[in-house]
């Protein structure tokens, strides 16, 4: 059985399934065997439901971060599109963190170990989780990958979404921030083409800065554009590859990783 | 790893994961409260939220396709954005995230409404 949300990986239609037939056939009843006119009463009336639709995923959203404050996880929700370097500033980071608390990370992909086997060269246990279709994690599926995954207490998870700047900001996956990738390559504007993202984000990280000079992208009106969907957003600029004001972003993790995981352990 | 059932994510496009969290929504009440049919879905859309009222209309009928809700008719009313001014700590509409103040012109504001996606009633049977 999950321990987050005891659904029971193998066994979980019982509490998941959607109650259907039930609801057949007490819709086929009452229409084969009474042999008169349909006068009986099939008055329709109001319910009121007032119920969100992310309700679902945002009850397992809760468990999660109920179950990585109990056991002192630090989590982040990297999100970014396709190819601004989310892998690569994950391998970087390991790098330079690894040796001062325990590391997990869950990579989601349509398809494809790469990533994930990108993640466990540096010596950290990763999940690959493959999306298929879908275009984004939920909270329900990450619940499973942290058990899967033996994600230890005290430590960092990085959960590596799908490369998708639109479906991934509507949800919650229970980590304590959602750090948006964006990189030089991509354009400026794109916190105004895609404001949901930027709007859901804490921290924005404008990733291969090294390349600036190559293209044709303005820092200070990426971050207008950015401020602009999100006032209280946070900006590193940086490089993953080159290590230009890579420090910033170590500095940033750090300082929240601290309270959140080494409380009683003194690790940083 | 693959998902688990029950896993919003076994749907691309997340409108239609939604829609299959209406349905799931739709049969939990049906036990609750006793009907076994619904005639028609009312959503309550804000301007600012990440979906797409039309990419819900394309979905509705195959998601709710073999359910209670076969056949039912959807109607989506949408919410205005609503922002305060960090500036001029006035309100005004907003009909995308990055509209600037219309009083003061500021372009730093809060969502106050608007990002809202809920079901808000039923006609049931």
């Amino acid at each position: 059985m999950c321990g987050i949300c005891g659904c029971g990986q193998t066994n979980n239609t019982t509490k998941l399934k959607p109650v259907l037939g039930q609801n057949q056939h007490l819709l086929k009843h009452d229409h084969s065997h009474h042999g008169h006119a349909h006068d009986h009463h099939e008055t329709e009336r109001l319910v009121k439901v007032e119920q969100d639709l992310l309700s679902k995923n945002n009850a397992y959203a809760a468990q999660n971060r109920a179950y990585f404050q109990q056991h002192h996880i630090f989590t982040l929700n990297l999100v970014s599109s396709p190819g601004a370097g989310k892998t690569t500033l994950l391998v970087e980071t390991i790098k330079v963190l690894k040796d001062r608390f325990p590391i997990a990370v869950i990579e989601g992909d349509q398809q494809t170990e790469h990533d994930a086997d990108r993640i466990r060269a540096t010596g950290v246990p990763a999940l690959q989780i493959n999306t298929g279709r879908a275009c984004h994690l939920d909270a329900h599926g990450i619940g499973h990958a942290v058990m899967d995954l033996g994600v230890k207490d005290h430590s960092l998870l990085a959960i590596e979404n799908v490369g998708n700047l639109v479906c991934p900001s509507s949800f919650d996956l229970g980590e304590a921030h959602k750090v948006v990738v964006l990189s030089v390559t991509e354009g400026d504007d794109k916190p105004i083409k895609y404001p949901d993202m930027f709007h859901a984000a804490d921290l924005m990280l404008i990733n291969k800065i090294d390349l600036l000079p190559y293209v044709d992208f303005d820092v200070e009106r990426c971050i207008h554009y950015a401020r602009q969907v999100n006032p209280d957003i946070q900006i590193i600029k940086l490089s993953s590859t080159k290590g230009d004001n890579f420090s910033a972003w170590i500095d940033w993790l750090a300082e929240r990783v601290k309270p959140d995981i080494c409380k009683s352990l003194n690790m940083i | 790893m693959h998902l688990p059932e029950g896993c919003m994510a076994r749907t691309a496009m997340h409108e239609l994961s939604l829609l299959e969290n209406v349905r799931e929504i739709l049969e939990n009440h049906a036990l609750k409260q006793n009907f076994s049919k619904v005639t028609k879905v009312t959503l309550e859309i804000g301007k600012l939220s990440c979906v797409e009222p039309d990419a819900l209309r394309f979905g509705f009928d195959v998601v709710m396709k073999d359910s209670l809700a076969e056949n039912a008719e959807l109607i989506i009313s949408e919410l205005n954005g609503l922002g305060l001014c960090q500036q001029c700590q006035l309100q005004f509409e907003m009909d995308s995230l990055h509209d600037p103040c219309m009083h003061c012109g500021s372009p730093f504001a809060t969502v106050i409404q608007g990002a809202e996606m809920k079901i808000k009633d039923l006609i049931v049977i």
